[in-house]
């Protein structure tokens, strides 16, 4: 299969996103960014091409040896737990290097006792989270495996163990190298060890699995985009700026789409395009990040709750409250001085809601306004406070709207640029 | 100004300004007059006239800027008491008085004799010299130059003007120099000026070539150095500009594009129109992210703010009050919003431009108010695309180099896709 | 608004049905009161001025309502004014953007703008882009203070502006009219004189939220009506049982453009100031005496400007000494100390600070500074501060 790949590096996730020759969607990728780019940006290029032959997979092991989704979705589970287990055991490893270190000279079998309950913890949570619906919680190695740690270290601490500060610094000095290093396992492996795992197989299935783990997946040409693409390591003509991407990725979602909003952690951009996906017009926050994401977070901290939780705790509010600075950094003093003066939760953080979304509203203006239809992207776009807010200040502006929301707009940017690597390499892919 | 392009021009200007520095540096030794006074509506005719030294406190700021010392500057000025909100040039400027008033030849510059307050299109400048008079105890006079609200210049407002010269600015400037302002002799100056003029006009229009022999903008400014400080209406400038002019014919007839400071410019991919002042700490890296995109600037407001030739306005040295007059009130800050609006307009349109951008400046109010409006009607008009960065004159904190970059790579590549498309 | 009787418990009956009327007018950012002065009369036109100052004798005189556009304050939602300014902006441009684009200012045939700063001045060019149907004038107040030059240039200026609303209203500025509307704007001077004077001397009669909804409503009411509502005030305010507290007497400059919400004013009050002299509001006490009402009006009109008007930051007189002034002012009124305040990016005040900080040092006066917006929403700070100023002086006598 011949495959064109987006990379979309932005500061806090990467993304990846693989579509085949027709333009489908065959892959889906995605990691933190972490300091390093060029590992964010394998390990996301890594995890789309396993999507795309699950992707592959699920179709033939459907036709040929009928095996329903579920199979595959539980097939695809145990993939993911054996990485799982393959990471955790080279972070054991890492780990018992470290311990033969002088820093551990003291208390070398203490730790390594330790580090073995712990690790053995984490593995039992792990069989547990992925014999569910693993895709429920966090992806990424370091929030699970790290989660999982704390929690065992600081029970091994209470029962006599070592200090659980010496447990967890174990764990965050050797996290780093286990991160940037790849699996040694191939697909197939990895694949066959999962269909171990997963049982009840129909016969065939085994055969289907070689054939797909074998076939070829061509990656033909990759487009970067994002804050970061710069650093990727792409010919210049590889490289389009993240609004071109944002641009054509929501036209590709929502063809009938000519504005959009994105509302992410660090920037906000209003984006026109014309029936095509081409850009016509946009404008991105000054300078100040007022009025991004990141404010939602600053007044979710403050609040002490989890950012999912605002969006409705908002909707519960029940007067309209005029909140005038979106400053990040006067975020918590203006919520405490309101709180102060009796007004209600629930009212404020819909009143941040609708500053964030006013702020917004006056990019969009700079760029051209709103025309139908709308699409609403970013992370800001998985809270139903804001949505709800942006619902109404467009349609009192710009008067009745369809807006469009993506269930997985974190992707749209590496969808454009996929998009852009397909028709870039339109006319090599038909001498081929 | 640190010397990015290497042409004899460019020698020329650079031992002209030198020139102008060492006269600085022994102005009182050779008991010679120094006046402060401002780029835009200056009076530098009457300055040179009655034998007196301009100093041109934005242009020290931004080589400051140019210099990279304009973040101690303006921390320095910060901590005496001036707020972060308020104009860069103003706070680099009483820093660098507050470390020693260090030119750019490294020697103190000399205090004023006196301050002349002839500014054009910016409330800013009366604040800056009400804070220099209370620096140096030294007199001030004033020009009021009224602004050009309903788009014209009214017989009233060159009167008022005229009058001011005549009864107010002339007999101080006199008496500072202890002479009579010669009048044979300002008609000569104005007569050079005018010829200075019309080279300068013709270089800057030999952008509407294709490809661009010049970059109006980030070329621009070493081009209107001259005619913009102490130059104006000698023969030192009318020979800079015939020079500079003979150089450009020369980068026509080769079919050359303009000089960077890495070079010739080899292809031309974006013609662009920039309205608003550069960034002057990082002046270098902004104008490689345009030439290393392959754009050319064919136009700039910013090179019209010390005076707004290429309308047809040229001095005459037939009625010098009157015509220092309309200088002043004809500098591109002087015009109201609908008329800037109007002639960036002309300039997308007659310079053939791909599109247009704003570098919207922190410091300045004078141009940065109302940007958005610009941005706005000048798309709506030409159809072309717009595109807005914001940095700031001399504040190396308000240039976020990653950011400029990628607004600039994304609008220039908006161009490329609607191009492509149409 | 109750909240505001609430807090004058002496505010009783008449007294406060007045400062209900006050408060209304300052929520007025519909103009309301002046679409009904004009329904009254068909041919009626009215002209909104931007601060600081405007000739309204003038504007008068030709027939038309002078009305004072000061932003919207704290009570007005911004959709479209952000998206016309940059961030580094003050705020009043864009609540003014607001209620251009909103429909609000369709009650105005007219706008004139003086020439206080850059900003202000390029809001004037927006104004004739986006209002196109309407008379934009941008008033270019001399910087020169010499009759001759100076005075001649803005005789111009004062006949462009009677010329112009003179084509709205068909009514011509004759000496006569002229003279009878400064006569008319005079009494509202003595009248503002003699409320300053009461404010000065028994600050708790007159708080600062009144004495700034009674300055505020000058910008809506035609003048003998502005003035009848003074002096009711000030009968019924003596007549109350307010008392004196233990505050300390400041004097406040920097606010003479984008206004500080009320909220602010009752926080200063609150944190143990009496704002015994201020620059709000101060177009409509920008020339504080009473104009000659024989001879040339005119020249009554231009002489007040060039001689007899407040100096402030963005009155443009290079030999003004305003650090003699400042201080002057302050012990006139004796304050026991000052307030430097300045709405956020506002270039005139922040670069006056300086030089008026300095001079108030030299003189020992005490003085703290500190930042605004229209829409300020937290006080919570400025609190702090102001009442950490009132202890300091009331304590140890200075801060």
């Amino acid at each position: 299969m011949d495959c064109f790949v987006g990379i979309d590096l932005g500061s806090t996730t990467t993304k990846a996103v693989i579509v085949n020759d027709d333009g489908r969607i065959v892959g889906r990728g995605i990691t933190n960014s972490r300091s390093n780019y060029d590992v964010a940006a394998r390990v996301a290029r890594t995890e789309a091409f396993t999507n795309a032959r699950f992707d592959m997979l699920g179709r033939a092991l459907e036709q040929e040896a009928g095996q329903d989704a579920a199979f595959t979705a539980a097939l695809a589970s145990n993939y993911r737990l054996e990485c799982f287990l393959g990471q955790l055991q080279r972070l054991e490893d890492h780990c018992q290097r470290d311990l033969d270190s002088d820093r551990y000279r003291d208390d070398r079998r203490a730790m390594g006792h330790a580090l073995e309950v712990i690790l053995e913890g984490v593995r039992r949570d792990a069989h547990a989270v992925y014999a569910g619906n693993a895709s429920a919680r966090s992806d990424f190695f370091r929030d699970l495996a790290g989660a999982s740690y704390i929690e065992h270290a600081a029970q091994v601490a209470r029962e006599g163990g070592p200090a659980f500060d010496r447990l967890v610094g174990l764990f965050d000095r050797n996290i780093i190298p286990v991160e940037n290093e790849q699996e040694t396992r191939g697909f197939e492996e990895l694949l066959l060890a999962a269909l171990g795992r997963t049982g009840r197989a129909n016969p065939g299935v085994a055969t289907v699995l070689q054939r797909v783990a074998g076939s070829t997946m061509r990656e033909v040409s990759a487009v970067g985009t994002g804050y970061g693409r710069v650093r990727l390591p792409f010919p210049k003509e590889n490289i389009r700026s993240e609004i071109l991407c944002h641009g054509l990725g929501a036209h590709l979602m929502f063809p009938g789409t000519r504005t959009v909003l994105d509302i992410g952690g660090q920037d906000t951009k209003a984006i026109q395009v014309d029936e095509n996906g081409v850009v016509t017009s946009f404008q991105m926050n000054d300078r100040c990040a007022a009025g991004c994401g990141r404010y939602l977070g600053y007044i979710a901290d403050e609040m002490n709750i989890g950012l999912h939780e605002l969006g409705p705790l908002a909707l519960g509010a029940t007067r309209r409250i005029k909140i005038n600075s979106t400053c990040t950094v006067f975020a918590g003093a203006e919520f405490r001085d309101r709180l102060a003066a009796g007004q209600a939760r629930e009212d404020i953080v819909a009143g941040l809601h609708r500053a964030i979304i006013l702020r917004a509203m006056s990019l969009l203006a700079r760029s051209g306004g709103i025309r139908n239809q709308f699409t609403f992207t970013g992370g800001v776009g998985r809270n139903q406070a804001a949505v709800k807010a942006l619902g109404e200040v467009a349609s009192d502006n710009y008067g009745t709207l369809e807006i469009n929301i993506a269930p997985d707009s974190i992707y749209t940017g590496a969808i454009g640029a996929a998009t852009f690597a397909l028709r870039s390499a339109g006319s090599g892919v038909s001498a081929n | 100004m640190s010397t990015a392009i290497k042409d004899l021009s460019q020698d020329r200007q650079k031992r002209m300004i030198a020139g102008h520095y060492a006269e600085l540096s022994h102005a009182k030794e050779s008991g010679r007059k120094v006046v402060y006074t401002f780029v835009p509506g200056n009076l530098t005719e009457l300055l040179n006239n009655l034998g007196l030294l301009p100093v041109l406190p934005e242009i020290n700021a931004l080589q400051s800027g140019m210099r990279g010392k304009t973040g101690d500057y303006i921390h320095i000025a910060e901590k005496a008491g001036h707020s972060e909100d308020v104009c860069t040039y103003v706070k680099a400027d009483i820093g660098m008085l507050k470390s020693g008033n260090l030119g750019p030849t490294g020697e103190p510059l000399p205090k004023p004799d006196l301050l002349l307050l002839s500014y054009t299109g910016c409330f800013t400048f009366l604040k800056w010299f009400e804070l220099l008079k209370r620096e140096y105890d030294c007199p001030v006079v004033m020009l009021h130059v009224p602004y050009q609200g309903d788009g014209r210049i009214t017989e009233q407002m060159r009167r008022y003007v005229a009058d001011q010269l005549r009864d107010e600015v002339i007999p101080a400037l006199e008496k500072l120099a202890g002479r009579k302002l010669d009048y044979a002799k300002l008609r000569q100056q104005l007569a050079l000026s005018a010829q200075a003029e019309s080279d300068l006009v013709w270089v800057l229009e030999s952008a509407k070539h294709k490809p661009s022999p010049i970059d109006a903008y980030f070329g621009g400014v070493y081009y209107i150095g001259p005619i913009f400080t102490s130059f104006r209406g000698t023969q030192d400038a009318v020979d800079y500009y015939q020079l500079l002019r003979e150089e450009v014919e020369q980068r026509i007839r080769e079919g050359l594009g303009p000089v960077t400071p890495e070079g010739t410019m080899h292809e031309e991919k974006y013609r662009i129109v920039v309205e608003g002042p550069p960034n002057w700490t990082s002046f270098r890296e902004f104008w490689r992210m345009f030439y290393g995109e392959g754009a050319v600037v064919v136009a700039s407001s910013y090179t019209k703010v010390g005076g707004l030739y290429d309308r047809g306005f040229r001095h005459n040295p037939d009625q010098p009050l009157e015509t220092l007059a309309d200088y002043c009130m004809g500098c591109y800050t002087n015009l109201n919003l609908p008329d800037r609006i109007n002639l960036l307009e002309k300039y997308i349109n007659e310079y053939a431009a791909d599109g247009f951008l704003i570098n919207s400046v922190k410091s300045c109010n004078s141009f940065s108010a109302g940007q958005l409006l610009i941005l706005r009607e000048l798309e709506k008009r030409t159809g072309r695309s717009g595109g807005f960065i914001e940095s700031d004159l001399v504040d190396p904190r308000y240039f976020s180099a990653a950011n400029i970059k990628n607004r600039l790579e994304s609008y220039f590549q908006m161009v490329e896709a609607k191009r492509a498309r149409s | 608004m109750s909240q505001l009787i609430e807090e004058s418990p002496a505010a009783t009956g008449a007294l406060a049905e007045l400062i209900t009327r006050a408060t209304k007018l300052y929520e007025d950012l519909e103009f309301k009161t002046v679409r009904d002065w004009k329904s009254a009369e068909p041919s009626r036109r009215a002209i909104g001025f931007l601060p600081v100052y405007a000739p309204r004798e003038v504007i008068h005189a030709a027939g038309a309502l002078p009305v004072g556009i000061m932003g919207g304050g704290d009570q007005i939602e911004i959709v479209r004014g952000d998206s016309y300014f940059q961030s580094y902006i003050c705020h009043l441009p864009r609540s003014v953007i607001e209620l251009a684009v909103s429909g609000r200012l369709d009650a105005m045939e007219g706008f004139i703008f003086p020439s206080i700063c850059d900003v202000i001045r390029n809001l004037s060019g927006m104004f004739k882009l986006l209002l196109k149907d309407r008379w934009v004038h941008y008033l270019d107040l001399p910087q020169n203070f010499d009759r001759a030059m100076g005075g001649k240039f803005y005789r111009h200026e004062l006949a462009t502006i009677a010329n112009g609303v003179t084509a709205l209203t068909g009514i011509e500025v004759t000496d006569e009219r002229l003279r009878a509307s400064i006569a008319l704007y005079n009494e509202n001077r003595r009248a503002l004189a003699d409320l300053q004077a009461l404010r000065a001397q028994r600050p708790w009669l007159v708080p600062a939220t009144e004495y700034y909804l009674l300055q505020r409503a000058s910008y809506l009411l035609p003048p003998e009506q502005h003035t009848a509502m003074l002096r009711d005030y000030m009968r019924l305010s003596s007549q109350s049982a307010r008392a004196p507290q233990d505050n300390i007497r400041v004097m406040v400059r920097g606010a003479f453009c984008e206004q500080p919400p009320l909220g602010l004013l009752r926080t200063l009050e609150r944190a143990g100031c009496y704002l015994v002299d201020d620059d709000f509001v101060l177009g409509a006490r920008f020339i504080p005496e009473p104009l000659p009402e024989q001879g040339d009006p005119w020249e009554a009109l231009i002489d007040g400007f060039l001689y007899r008007s407040l100096p402030t930051a963005s009155k443009y007189d290079l030999h003004a000494d305003k650090e003699a002034e400042i201080v002057r002012r302050a012990r006139e009124v004796r304050a026991d100390g000052v307030l430097l305040i300045a709405p956020s990016f506002c270039d005139p005040a922040l670069l006056d600070q300086p030089m008026l900080a300095r001079a108030l040092e030299a003189a020992g006066i005490p003085y703290t500074s500190f930042k605004y917006a229209e829409d300020t929403g937290q006080f919570q700070v400025i609190r702090e501060q102001a009442g950490t100023f009132a202890d300091a002086i009331k304590l140890w006598g200075n801060a």
